[in-house]
């Protein structure tokens, strides 16, 4: 990133005073078409699908994704998970994260222009927007016109539609902590958990806010994403690219025109590109760290250059690269299989399998041994010398199971107390248990054991290890 | 609370927080109005390191607004609840106030359960699981730390489970000794008893009353001096639980099994403690105890014959 094309900048008139604080100009994005829009709307559906869907689908007798906090149990379809379980967490937010190298190692800020819910969530706000209140230009106008009912009836309209899409943004995101039927019989008689009314208000206020006020502010300021991502850029990097090559010196033109007759590029300067822009940048300066690479310039700046009848792509993805040494499309993609990709979608590729893996092998039995902390050892009667443990038997399936106990590791060592116990579908309990050896068949000092706990039917068993304490 | 002698440092902290956040609001105030004039090429004119130059980009006006509203929180903060000097606050909160409330909130919560668990008696209660959940979690959280987590006890704290009681067994008792504690108190007997040799007599006796391994001669010849422990431990050895003597027949020994150690308790005596927990625990936490220590040696009583 040594050679960023440096910012030119739209000419200040010169001794301007300007505040040390910015006023946010508010943009109006003009609607658009083409490739890469459809691209954004296909995700827009896919993730909305997921996220609205989700909490309503059934897994069984129970909500297929459930966390329920209360009781600490994380329902996955047919994974019951603890907090024990936590490793997995962490596991997906690795494997998020190389994902995010990858795609960014790639081409940019796919994510910010395609499947952040900042983004997301402006597009379905301005989709409302546009439905009320008319395109860019429409907006603008309504906007400067003096106070009316019709401007009322539009903005409230518009206010009215954001909020209840807000709500149900939060209805749906507490949905996934509490179970969403439930929810959804509470919503008819107000008669949420305080908690409750908390989330859901809160990440309506959020929704509300980030996606119908503060938009792009929340990239330019607030995302700390944002910034750092352009520091996984490299010159072989996929970026929304003006070729000004070709396009200065810009100017208007007659469609008539022949374009090898004019001192012209092939940029008319109709300023399209500027408009449809949801941060409001001017892509023809260079790369900037306002852009979120959605490409929106680069739908419509095709549609310009077909109705001139030039070739499409003057507003392209492209890389440093390409740009400077004139590369051709296929030059431009071989880099992209650069060590680099290689080596993140390696290690992406092996964590993915790596983490099914895991969860699919999963032992869905869990056992905590704690030696009792009061007495360390006892000497009771028949000349046996007796230490207690408590267990903390975890059973992570929905069924009831029989789990039998057996310890091992010293000579003689036999279980005292009862060995089998039933324990109920999630259900987790603390059993005490009492291991014995002959009086002096062990020297002073301490012994390492092991328990080895399994259900009946023997499909998963747990070994854990603990220590005997013999007294001098 | 006074510290100090005088409210020197309240007003000393009060009038610091206050003019900072003055400070704070001046400084809004004076950047808010401040213009600057950008260069051609949008930089401060900052350079430092010769050619790292700082780029003119101003922080959004709804940033600033939110420094302002924070201000005012703070405020509010500051009237609301202590926070300047020693000032108690409008709303007269403390953590020890919350802590009072919140206890209190869980015992009005735990009332009715309560009510449940108290009205019916300690061998029917022993029966109910949520009652006995109870229990469990009261005895790890107060009784385990001496008679151990599956209430087995050890070397000098006496086994809960094995049916065997020092002063008395009967729900009624045990609620007596988890409220009121017990003083087990063995005086040193061996003058009484007589020589060092007549003392290991005894202990030689004592073991055969349980008919653990002996000197069947020792043991012989200890019987006559036995009289001096039967004040106490009977004379056929069974103990007193009114006086807390335990029984020397069963083949219990909550100090130690064998010669050196009888001996040595005879020689020394020994007085061991349960502290009572009247006041840490409510009488309706004691009585689901008691049901729950009565379970561990005894079978609860079914719902259907406890009522005839």
């Amino acid at each position: 990133m040594q050679e960023t094309p440096v910012r030119k900048i739209i000419p200040i008139v010169p001794e301007e005073e300007v505040s040390l604080y910015e006023a946010q100009k508010k943009l109006y994005p003009r609607s658009v078409t083409g490739l890469f829009a459809r691209w954004r709307w296909g995700f827009v559906f896919l993730t909305q699908l997921v996220f609205y869907g989700l909490p309503w689908l059934e897994w069984g007798q129970r909500q297929a994704v459930l966390f329920d906090l209360g009781a600490r149990r994380f329902y996955l379809f047919g994974v019951v998970l603890y907090p024990q379980d936590f490793i997995y967490l962490t596991g997906l937010l690795v494997i998020s994260a190389l994902s995010l190298f990858l795609f960014t190692a790639v081409a940019g800020r796919l994510w910010c222009g395609f499947t952040c819910p900042q983004t997301v969530y402006t597009e379905i706000f301005l989709w409302i927007e546009r439905k009320v209140e008319g395109d860019r230009s429409a907006r603008m106008r309504l906007d400067a016109e003096p106070a009316s009912a019709r401007k009322l009836l539009k903005k409230g309209t518009k206010h009215f539609l954001w909020v209840v899409l807000s709500l149900w943004t939060g209805f749906t995101f507490v949905g996934y902590f509490t179970p969403i039927q439930t929810l959804w019989a509470e919503a008819f008689t107000l008669s949420f958990g305080p908690w409750e009314w908390f989330w859901v208000n809160f990440y309506a206020i959020a929704t509300y806010g980030n996606a119908g006020f503060l938009r792009e502010q929340v990239c330019k300021y607030m995302c700390p994403y944002a910034r750092f991502q352009s520091a996984m850029f490299d010159r072989d990097t996929l970026i929304v690219s003006y070729d000004a090559a070709r396009g200065e010196p810009r100017g208007a033109r007659s469609r008539k025109a022949d374009l090898s007759m004019l001192a012209l590029g092939a940029c008319v300067d109709c300023t399209l590109c500027v408009q449809v822009c949801p941060t409001g940048i001017d892509i023809r300066e260079g790369l900037q760290y306002e852009c979120i690479g959605c490409a929106a310039c680069v739908d419509v700046c095709d549609t310009v250059m077909d109705k001139m009848n030039y070739p499409r792509g003057l507003i392209r993805f492209s890389t440093q690269n390409a740009m400077a040494g004139q590369w051709s499309k296929s030059q431009l993609w071989r880099r992209v299989r650069r060590p680099r990709v290689l080596v993140y979608s390696a290690i992406l590729v092996a964590l993915c399998v790596g983490l099914m893996w895991s969860l699919l092998e999963r032992t869905p039995l869990k056992v905590n041994v704690v030696r009792d902390r009061a007495a360390l050892s006892r000497i009771v009667a028949g000349g046996k010398l007796e230490n207690v443990y408590r267990l903390q038997i975890m059973n992570a399936t929905e069924q009831p199971q029989r789990y039998r106990i057996t310890a091992s590791g010293l000579e003689g060592l036999a279980l005292a107390s009862e060995s089998e116990f039933d324990i109920g579908p999630a259900e987790s309990r603390w059993v005490p248990v009492r291991l014995q050896i002959g009086y002096g068949s062990a020297a002073p000092g301490s012994h390492a054991i092991e328990f080895n706990i399994g259900d009946i039917a023997g499909e998963s068993q747990v070994s854990e290890k603990s220590i005997f304490l013999v007294p001098r | 609370m006074s510290d100090f002698t005088g409210n020197f440092w309240s007003v000393y902290v009060a009038v610091f927080t206050l003019v900072g956040i003055l400070a704070c609001l001046l400084l809004l105030w004076i950047t808010a109005r401040k213009k600057v004039t950008p260069s051609a090429d949008n930089t401060t004119g900052h350079v430092w390191d010769e050619d790292l130059r700082e780029m003119n980009n101003p922080m959004p006006r709804w940033w600033m607004w939110l420094f302002v509203l924070t201000i005012i929180f703070s405020l509010g903060y500051l009237v609301a609840y202590p926070g300047l000097g020693s000032y108690k606050g409008e709303l007269g909160w403390t953590t020890h106030g919350e802590y009072t409330d919140e206890v209190a909130k869980a015992n009005k919560e735990l009332t009715p359960l309560y009510a449940q668990f108290t009205a019916k008696p300690a061998e029917q209660l022993a029966g109910d699981t949520a009652a006995m959940a109870v229990g469990e979690r009261l005895f790890m959280n107060n009784c385990a730390q001496c008679h151990g987590s599956d209430a087995r006890g050890s070397k000098g704290f006496p086994n809960l489970a094995d049916g065997d009681w020092l002063h008395g067994g009967a729900p009624a008792k045990l609620v007596e000794t988890i409220t009121q504690g017990r003083q087990g108190n063995m005086p040193p007997m061996a003058a009484a008893v007589g020589t060092p040799d007549d003392v290991k007599n005894v202990a030689h006796y004592v073991l055969s009353l349980s008919g653990s391994p002996h000197d069947s001669l020792r043991s012989q010849l200890g019987k006559a001096k036995f009289t001096a422990c039967a004040a106490c431990h009977g004379m056929d050895g069974k103990g007193n639980q009114a006086l807390g003597a335990p029984n020397l027949t069963d083949d219990i020994w909550l100090h130690g099994w064998g010669e050196q150690a009888i001996v040595s308790m005879v020689n020394s005596g020994k007085v061991n403690v349960m502290p009572g927990q009247e006041g840490k625990l409510t009488e309706a936490q004691i009585h689901v105890l008691s049901a729950y220590v009565w379970g561990l040696s005894n079978k609860p009583t079914k719902v259907a014959t406890a009522r005839p």
